[in-house]
């Protein structure tokens, strides 16, 4: 069937974007194909560490048409999903102790240990959503009797724009509750779990943008599996994967850069310098996953005052007066970001855990595996 | 975890989602006594109540309105209260309304100017409408009690036949009378101050000439009829798919999105497949009239942009099955108000 609106949907778009042609797409699942039977065996099991990777493979049906023996498995890349539940206990504990709490939109439904901020909005709580660190800012601003804390979460692209806002004489009244990943370091941990047999990295093209490409060079000579750097349009998400099951397939770990057209191998130095500026690595937990050394970002001691952790005296047992619900326990959200099961592995999926009661942060999120499953269906077999 | 388990109401139940659904059903909706209505009562859950008088059906509507900012580009929450109980008339085949009820919560302070732009907004929608408010009721209530003005209306229209949710069979064509997630996408981009710089303005208007005339084309042509509001077209499948125990199956290139919405939802990590539309109709149509039907939805100034976006089929019962054009995928419903998202 072909009918409707001649200038509607994704065909004009194709037109004008051409990262959308269908026809461009078979070729390179085509070549994709021909890759994986040189490769000759079962399975290729490759990883990518992005929730936006994971959107536009769902959004656009790719896995339909993905080889058999393709197996793309999405790596821990999605921010909201490995904000540990203390994070959100602290945030959700400002927000009952009367801060404004300013925060983007999918850390809502995060369940912390007793409640998330949606459900401590419900309870009186101040929560407001915000679209960018600068409207959480702007937020304090029109706000001068309040305090605003940001929940800021996100990767080291994120990360920038709230360190430009630190950076940029803030008011008094704001301060920032990080929860900032960086993604190098959990890139080691997943590579060195025993379970997770990875063998190659597709490496997020907007991270990148900001890190550059380059710094994936000492990964791949440390683990010898190789990394693309790819961007997020179908064709993009494609031509990414087909240049990794080339690599596999030629044995040749090195880093390939899918993406050129945003991405350079030095990457945004400015970006780069603000975000070191503001922020430091320091080792925190990622839900589901474990201690990732250097994997959290928090503000350095020069900006101590904006740093609502040293701001507030958070008191978090209140919170903890409730426990979290003994379903957690069954979910394998973990598991799942470190790519050992998928969504249907896991006993709660789309039964006890949706996104209306989410058990894991994974069913929460936009970016969350679960979430992406539970909207688009993972199956190949539609 | 049931609605009954928990504690509190959340906005979550408010928007339009399975967890409204499920709170109305084992909650608001539970045990009245069902004996003696004769037709579409409150089990069907559907956009309104048939009940059967004589040969004919009273077709009875109510829906209240809080809607903020009360004015928005494209409407106003006057605009509003009459589009939505019209149009979910009409979405039951009751397309002449015999007239509204309007029941106006008011809160202390409201500017009375204000008052009247929404009083001559509804008005002005009665006349596209061809109908009239026949009786009402005003309160007034104190500062910060409510948000600025609540709207009730109640609408009563008489219908030869009904035209349920459930009707589809496979086969069908689907068909949806225009562009998709224009009020929504509008709405949210007042609400959270985001600025594109583009024409995004809510498509509400009263419906009931265009279901009018899609009807008219031929008896039983059209089989089911859903107006897409919260939930978006995305919900507004689902319910169509379940009800008929049908599968759905739709090509993503042949909805019509406009531009500014496009671009606007694809910045803010939204589905225009489940941005609420306050003006826009999905139609199962009999495969022989579907081009009859398209052709005079067409015709029609609220129509102009009507497709056919996909089929019922006998395949994958209760689910929504998209073909984006590089691969296929469910369509799936949004739960609770969809949030810009962070990255």
């Amino acid at each position: 069937m072909r009918p409707g609106t001649a200038t509607s949907g994704i065909e004009r778009q194709a037109a004008e974007l051409k990262f959308r042609d269908p026809e461009k797409a078979r070729a390179l699942t085509d070549a994709m194909e021909a890759a994986c039977e040189e490769v000759g065996r079962e399975r290729i099991s490759v990883m990518h560490v992005c929730g936006s990777h994971e959107q536009s493979i769902a959004k656009y049906g790719l896995r339909t048409i993905l080889p058999r023996t393709l197996n793309v498995i999405m790596g821990p890349g999605c921010p909201v999903c490995v904000t540990d539940m203390p994070e959100v206990d602290e945030a959700v504990a400002l927000a009952l102790d009367g801060v404004r709490v300013a925060t983007y939109g999918d850390m809502l439904q995060v369940p912390g240990s007793a409640m998330s901020l949606a459900e401590a909005e419900a309870r009186g709580g101040a929560v407001d959503v915000v679209y960018s660190a600068a409207q959480a800012g702007g937020l304090a601003a029109a706000h001068p009797d309040e305090e605003v804390v940001f929940f800021a979460s996100g990767f080291e692209t994120t990360a920038v724009a709230t360190a430009a806002v630190a950076l940029r004489d803030p008011p008094p009244n704001f301060s920032t509750l990080s929860a900032h990943k960086y993604i190098p370091p959990v890139m080691e941990i997943v590579a060195e779990m025993p379970d997770t047999r990875v063998e190659g990295y597709l490496a997020a093209g907007h991270a990148a943008t900001i890190t550059g490409s380059a710094i994936f060079g000492a990964f791949v000579e440390r683990h010898a599996i190789p990394v693309v750097v790819a961007g997020f349009e179908p064709l993009d998400v494609l031509a990414g994967l087909l240049k990794l099951v080339e690599a596999v397939r030629d044995g040749e770990p090195a880093v390939h850069n899918m993406y050129p057209r945003c991405v350079t191998p030095e990457g945004n130095r400015n970006a780069q310098e603000r975000l070191w500026r503001v922020f430091e690595p320091t080792g925190g937990v990622w839900r589901g996953i474990a201690h990732v050394p250097n994997g959290n970002l928090r503000l350095r001691d020069a900006f101590a005052g904006m740093d609502a952790r040293r701001r507030f005296d958070i008191d978090l047992e209140r919170v903890w007066g409730s426990s979290p619900s003994t379903l957690v326990q069954a979910c394998v959200c973990g598991d799942i970001m470190a790519g050992i099961a998928s969504p249907v592995d896991c006993e709660l999926f789309d039964r006890e855990c949706t996104p209306s009661t989410p058990v894991g942060a994974c069913m929460v999120s936009n970016e969350g595996t679960c979430k992406i499953w539970h909207q688009y269906g993972g199956h190949p077999d539609l | 975890m049931s609605v009954a388990t928990d504690t509190i109401v959340t906005l979550m139940h408010g928007a339009g989602g399975r967890a409204m659904r499920r709170l109305i059903e084992e909650t608001l909706a539970d045990g009245f006594p069902e004996d003696g209505v004769d037709g579409i009562g409150l089990a069907s859950m559907d956009d309104g109540a048939a009940i059967r008088i004589g040969e004919g059906w009273l077709v009875v509507t109510t829906d209240s309105h809080v809607i903020h900012p009360y004015a928005f580009p494209g409407g106003d929450i006057g605009r509003l209260a009459v589009a939505g109980t019209v149009n979910d008339l009409a979405m039951m085949g009751a397309t002449k309304p015999l007239g509204l009820t309007s029941a106006v919560i008011v809160e202390e302070g409201f500017p009375t100017a204000e008052l009247e732009r929404v009083q001559r907004s509804m008005v002005g929608a009665c006349r596209e409408a061809g109908t009239t408010v026949v009786t009402g009721d005003t309160k007034v209530m104190g500062r910060g009690e409510l948000d600025g003005i609540v709207i009730n209306t109640t609408g009563v229209a008489l219908a030869d036949a009904v035209v349920a949710d459930a009707g589809l069979s496979p086969g069908d064509a689907i068909v949806v009378t225009g562009t998709i997630g224009d009020h929504g996408i509008a709405l949210m981009a007042v609400r959270h101050g985001l600025d594109f710089d583009a024409d995004l303005a809510s498509d509400v208007a009263p419906i009931n000439g265009l279901a009018e005339a899609a009807l008219g084309v031929a008896d039983g042509a059209v089989t089911a009829m859903k107006d897409p509001t919260r939930g978006g077209l995305a919900s507004a499948l689902h319910e169509m798919a379940e009800k008929a125990g049908v599968g759905i199956a739709v090509d993503e290139a042949a909805v019509p999105v406009s531009d500014a919405v496009r671009s606007a939802a694809e910045i803010l990590g939204l589905d225009p497949f489940h941005i609420a539309n306050e003006g826009k109709a999905v139609l199962g149509v009999r495969a022989d009239a579907v081009d009859a039907v398209v052709g005079v939805l067409r015709s029609h100034p609220l129509g102009a942009a009507a497709a056919v976006v996909g089929e019922a089929t006998a395949e994958n019962p209760g689910r929504v099955i998209l073909d984006t054009g590089l691969g296929r995928r469910l369509v799936t419903e949004p739960e609770g108000e969809p949030l810009p998202r962070i990255c």
